[in-house]
C-alpha cells in the first residue's frame, strides 16, 4: 500500500501544531480560483512595491486600468498588444501540452516577422493582388516561425538535446539575424529599420473602414485579432475532438505510454515543435503587417517571452489564454500612460514570480494539527 | 534504562489522508528480540503504520514508546537516532557509488575526509557479524537486486538500528535469496535486535515470523503467535472471508504456433547483452511461463516481443507471420497485446482519465471517430462497457487513473488489452503488489483468455504464479532459456536453481564472499 503522500513537518514550529502537507488532490473551486488569486496576490505586491516607491497605488491602478480598458481606443490599443501574445501564447502552449518546453518563441516571432517582411518589401512583385501577398507572408511567417523551432525540436527528438536550452540560444541568433538586415542588407538609408511596406502588404484595420463607418475612426486593432481567435478556437477543437490532440496528451502525461500504445516519439515531438514555432511566427507576421509596417529593431517588447507567462497562466486552454492576454495586453498599454515606465515590466515580474511561486503553495495546505502527544 | 518488555508499543495511531481512513485508531506491540510480521492485503494499512515508525509520517492521534519511552519523531534522523530503521522496498542507494560510500552517505560522524579503508573494514566487520555478504567496494549497479538489499540493511544497522522495519523484503529475491535473507534476520533475532517485517505472503510469514499482525482496512485484526496457525485462517483474517486458494484451471486444447521466436538477440539499456539466442514458441490456448530472477533478460523479452526494443538477430513470428519491420504500431496491429510489469510508468498515462486509458490502443480505429476526430460519445460508451464487463471500481470513467487502487489500475489495463481479442497476449508480472482478491481475478482473467484461443506468455518472478496457471514453463537465466518443461513434469526447486544459473543454493553466498 502507497499513500502518494508526503508530509514534510517543519521541526522549529512543532509546539504550535502548525504542519504542511502535500494536497492530495485539488478541489474544483481551487482550480477555478487559482489565476485569480494569483493575479490579485500579485496586484497586491506591486501595490506595496509602489506604495514603498511613494505613489498612491490605487490611484496608480485605477489610471492603467481606465487607459487600457476605458474607452473604444483603449480597448482598440489592448487588442493590438492582446493579438501576438495570443498568438504566441497558443504556440508556446501546444508544446507546453506535450511538455517541451520552447522558450525561445520570441526568436521564431522575430523570424516570422523577418520572413513576412522578405516578401511584402522584396520577393513579390510590389504590385501583388493584397489578399494573395498578406495570405504569402502569414505562410511564409509561419514557416519562417516553424523552422526555426524545428532546430531544437529535431535535435530534441533524435538526440534528446535540451530544447530549452537551444530554443532559448537561438531567439539571440535571430534578434541578431535580424539586425544584421535591418542595418545591412534591408535598411532605409542606414537607420536600424527597412522601409515602410506597401499598402497592399498591410493588414486591414478597423479605421481603415472609418469612411463607411465614422466610430471606427482611430481604432487601430487589425484583422490579426481575428485570425488569434479563430486560431484558439481551432486548437481548442484540436485538444477535445482529435486523435491528434489525444496523442499530444498521452505522451505529455507519460511518453512511455505513448511509445507502447503504438505512437512515434520523434515525429511527433517535430511536429509539435513546428506548430508551436509556426504560431509565434505568425505572431512575428501579424505585428509586422498590421502595427509597426515595417521591420524595425525590437518592434517586439518581448511578447516572446511574455507569451509564456500568459500561456502558463491560462492553464495551457487555448480559450482561456485570450482572457490572460487580453489582461496582460493591458498591463503593457496601461503602463505606457504612467511614469516611471518600467512599472508593467515589473508588474510582470511580480505575476510570473507570484504565478510560479505561487502554484507550488496551492499544492500544499497549512494544517492545525493537535501533536501526536506531548 | 527501562524495563519494558516491548522494543515498540505504538497506542492508538491514526492516520488520515484526505478520502481515507489509512490507520484507525491502531494499538502494536513488538517485544525485544522477536521476528514480528505485519500482514494485511494492499491498503489495508502496514506501510503507513511503518512509516510513522520510522519517522517519514507523523500520526494525526496517538503515541509511540521505544523500549518503553514515549517519543516523538520528526524525520527519519529522529527515529534512526532512537534506533528505529527502516528498509524500503524502493531502495534508496546512489547506484554509481560504492557500498560502503552508500552506507556512510549521510552519516554526520565521518568528518570531512573520507578513508576508504576504514570503511570498507567496518562494512566487512557488520557484513560478517551477521552473514550479509557483499564486497564492499563493489558499485551498486554491479550488485543483483539480493546484493542491494543486503546494502541497505548494512546502511541501517551501522546507523546503530536496533528495531529494523523491512517493507516486503521478499519481494525482489529468488526462493534461495529469500532463503538467505531469513538466515540474516534470525541470526539478528538471536542478537537481541527486533524484526519488523511487513509482507502479505502468508508462507513466509509462517516461516519466519515469531508472532503476527494482521491488519485489515486500517485495523488491527488480531495479533497472534506464528505457532499452530494454519495459513488458511491467515489468509481469512486477512481478507475477512473464506479464500480458495486452488483455481479453476480446465486443461488446455493446444493450437497452432500464435507466437515463435528464433534466436533471438537483444541488448539492454547499458547496451550490454540482454537476451542471448533465444528460441520458443507459444500455442493458441496455452499459457508460457518464463521464470527468473528480476533482471535477467524478462523486461527486454516482453519489449522486443511487443516492438519497443530492436533486435540485434534472430527472428520473430507471430500467427505464422514473420515480422520484419519491428515497431510498436506493427505488433499491435498484428495483435500482440502486453499488459507490463510497470503498471505506471509504461501501462498508463497516471494523470489521463480511466476512459482515455481504455482507448490508448484502439483509439485508431474507425469506430472511435472517422478520420482525424475523435467521437468522445463513441469513446465513453467504450469504456462504461468495459468498466462493467470487467469490474472495475471507479468513481467515474473520468477519474484519473492515479487515483486508482493496483488492482483496479490493473483491471483497466487488462481490460483494454483482452478487449482488442489479441492472437498473442504477454503478460508480466500482471498481480505484482495486487491482494489476494485482484490476483485471484486477475488469474482467472488470463485463464479465460486461455480458453479463448489465445497464447500467452506469462512473465513473472512469482514462481507460485507461475506453477498455478500455465501449462509449460522456461526458466531465464542471464538473457539465455536455462530449460523447458511441461509444468505437471516440473519441480519446484528444479526450476529454482535454474533460476540462480544452476548452481547449488550456498553458491550464491560463497562466490560474493571475495571482499
Amino acid at each position: 500500500m502507497k499513500m502518494a503522500s508526503q508530509t514534510t513537518t517543519l521541526p522549529q514550529q512543532r509546539r504550535l501544531g502548525l504542519r504542511i502537507e502535500r494536497r492530495l488532490e485539488q478541489p474544483l473551486w481551487l482550480r477555478v480560483l487559482t489565476p485569480f488569486i494569483l493575479i490579485a496576490a500579485a496586484l497586491l505586491i506591486g501595490a506595496l512595491l509602489l506604495w514603498l516607491v511613494g505613489a498612491n497605488p490605487w490611484v496608480v491602478y485605477n489610471k492603467m486600468a481606465s487607459i487600457a480598458f476605458g474607452s473604444a481606443h483603449g480597448w482598440s490599443d489592448t487588442t493590438i498588444k492582446a493579438t501576438p501574445l495570443i498568438l504566441a501564447g497558443l504556440g508556446v502552449s501546444i508544446a507546453f501540452r506535450m511538455r517541451l518546453w520552447n522558450i525561445g518563441a520570441e526568436g521564431q516571432l522575430f523570424i516570422g516577422a523577418w520572413v513576412a517582411t522578405g516578401f511584402a518589401l522584396f520577393w513579390l512583385p510590389r504590385d501583388t493582388p493584397q489578399a494573395l501577398m498578406l495570405l504569402v507572408m502569414a505562410i511564409g511567417g509561419f514557416v519562417g516561425g516553424a523552422l526555426w523551432a524545428f532546430v531544437p525540436g529535431v535535435l530534441k527528438a533524435k538526440l534528446n538535446i535540451n530544447e530549452i536550452i537551444t530554443s532559448l540560444m537561438l531567439t539571440y541568433v535571430a534578434i541578431l539575424w535580424n539586425n544584421y538586415w535591418i542595418y545591412g542588407p534591408w535598411s532605409d538609408r542606414g537607420f536600424g529599420l527597412t522601409p515602410q511596406f506597401p499598402r497592399n502588404a498591410w493588414l486591414p484595420r478597423f479605421t481603415d473602414y472609418s469612411g463607411d463607418f465614422p466610430f471606427l475612426r482611430g481604432i487601430t486593432a487589425h484583422a490579426g485579432i481575428f485570425l488569434a481567435l479563430a486560431v484558439a478556437i481551432l486548437l481548442w477543437v484540436v485538444w477535445k475532438r482529435t486523435k491528434w490532440g489525444y496523442e499530444v496528451k498521452v505522451i505529455g502525461d507519460n511518453p512511455r505510454a505513448g511509445q507502447y500504445a503504438g505512437m512515434h516519439l520523434a515525429r511527433k515531438i517535430i511536429a509539435v515543435m513546428l506548430l508551436s514555432g509556426g504560431l509565434a511566427g505568425l505572431a512575428g507576421m501579424a505585428e509586422v503587417s498590421g502595427v509597426v509596417h515595417r521591420l524595425q529593431e525590437r518592434f517586439s517588447p518581448g511578447y516572446g517571452f511574455t507569451a509564456i507567462i500568459v500561456a502558463w497562466l491560462a492553464k495551457l486552454n487555448p480559450l482561456a489564454i485570450v482572457p490572460v492576454a487580453y489582461l496582460f495586453g493591458g498591463l503593457l498599454v496601461g503602463s505606457d500612460a504612467i511614469q516611471p515606465a518600467g512599472i508593467a515590466k515589473m508588474l510582470q515580474g511580480v505575476v510570473l514570480f507570484v504565478v510560479v511561486g505561487g502554484e507550488l503553495l496551492l499544492q500544499y495546505r497549512i494544517k492545525m494539527g493537535r501533536s501526536a502527544s506531548s | 534504562m527501562t524495563t519494558s518488555p516491548y522494543a515498540v508499543e505504538m497506542r492508538g495511531i491514526t492516520k488520515r489522508f484526505p478520502g481515507v481512513l489509512a490507520n484507525d485508531r491502531i494499538d502494536f506491540q513488538v517485544r525485544k528480540g522477536e521476528i514480528h510480521a505485519l500482514l494485511g492485503e494492499n491498503g489495508a494499512g502496514k506501510s503507513t503504520l511503518m512509516n510513522i515508525l520510522s519517522g517519514l509520517y507523523r500520526p494525526d492521534e496517538g503515541e509511540i514508546a521505544i523500549h518503553g519511552r514515549v517519543v516523538e519523531f520528526h524525520s527519519p534522523r529522529d527515529a534512526i537516532r532512537h534506533g528505529v530503521g527502516m528498509v524500503h522496498q524502493h531502495f534508496m542507494l546512489t547506484p554509481s557509488q560504492s557500498v560502503a560510500e552508500n552506507v556512510f552517505l549521510g552519516a554526520r560522524e565521518i568528518g570531512f575526509v573520507l578513508n576508504p579503508q576504514r570503511m570498507a573494514a567496518e562494512v566487512r566487520r557488520i557484513a560478517e557479524q551477521y552473514r550479509l555478504p557483499v564486497d564492499p567496494n563493489a558499485k551498486i549497479w554491479q550488485l543483483s537486486v539480493g546484493e542491494q538489499q543486503r546494502v541497505e540493511i548494512i546502511k541501517i544497522l551501522y546507523r546503530g538500528a536496533e528495531i529494523l522495519i523491512l517493507d516486503e523484503p521478499t519481494a525482489v529475491l529468488t526462493p534461495q535469496e529469500a532463503e538467505n535473507l531469513f538466515v540474516t534476520l534470525r541470526s539478528m533475532a538471536a542478537d537481541n535486535k527486533t524484526i519488523i517485517f511487513i509482507s502479505h505472503k502468508l508462507e513466509e510469514v509462517l516461516s519466519i515470523a515469531d508472532r503476527i499482525t494482521v491488519l485489515r482496512s486500517g485495523r488491527v485484526v488480531t495479533t497472534l503467535s506464528a505457532q499452530g496457525v494454519t495459513k488458511t485462517e491467515l489468509a481469512n483474517l486477512m481478507v475477512g472471508r473464506q479464500v480458495l486458494f486452488q483455481l479453476e484451471k480446465p486443461p488446455a486444447h493446444r493450437g497452432e504456433v500464435r507466437l515463435r521466436l528464433d534466436g533471438v538477440c537483444a541488448l539492454d539499456d547499458k547496451l550490454l547483452p540482454a537476451l542471448r539466442n533465444v528460441s520458443l514458441t507459444v500455442h493458441s490456448g496455452e499459457i508460457v511461463g518464463v521464470a527468473g530472477v528480476a533482471g535477467n533478460g524478462q523486461r527486454e523479452l516482453a519489449e522486443v516481443i511487443c516492438g519497443l526494443r530492436p533486435l540485434t538477430a534472430g527472428t520473430i513470428e507471430v500467427a505464422g507471420e514473420r515480422m520484419t519491420h519491428l515497431t510498436a504500431r506493427r505488433m499491435i496491429d498484428a495483435g500482440v497485446a502486453y499488459v507490463p510489469e510497470d503498471r505506471n510508468t509504461t501501462g498508463s498515462a497516471p494523470n489521463l482519465s480511466v476512459a482515455e486509458n481504455l482507448i490508448l490502443k484502439s483509439y485508431r480505429k474507425a469506430e472511435m471517430g472517422a478520420g482525424p476526430f475523435l467521437d468522445l460519445t463513441a469513446v465513453e460508451r467504450t469504456a462504461a462497457s468495459l468498466v462493467k464487463a470487467f469490474n472495475i471500481l471507479t468513481p467515474s470513467i473520468k477519474t484519473p487513473v492515479r487515483k486508482l487502487s493496483g488492482g483496479n489500475l490493473q483491471k483497466v489495463i487488462l481490460a483494454r488489452e483482452i478487449s482488442s481479442q489479441p492472437k498473442v497476449l504477454i503478460a508480466a508480472s500482471p498481480t505484482r503488489g495486487l491482494d489476494i482478491g485482484a490476483t485471484e481475478s486477475v488469474r482467472s482473467l488470463l485463464l479465460q483468455e486461455r480458453s479463448q484461443g489465445a497464447a500467452i506468455l506469462l512473465i513473472s518472478e512469482d514462481l507460485d504464479e507461475i506453477f498455478a496457471i500455465s501449462d509449460r514453463i522456461v526458466v531465464l537465466y542471464e538473457g539465455c532459456i536455462m530449460g523447458e518443461f511441461e509444468t505437471a513434469d516440473a519441480g519446484l526447486t528444479e526450476v529454482g536453481l535454474l533460476m540462480a544459473g544452476g548452481r547449488a543454493p550456498s553458491a550464491g553466498l560463497t562466490t560474493q564472499d571475495k571482499g
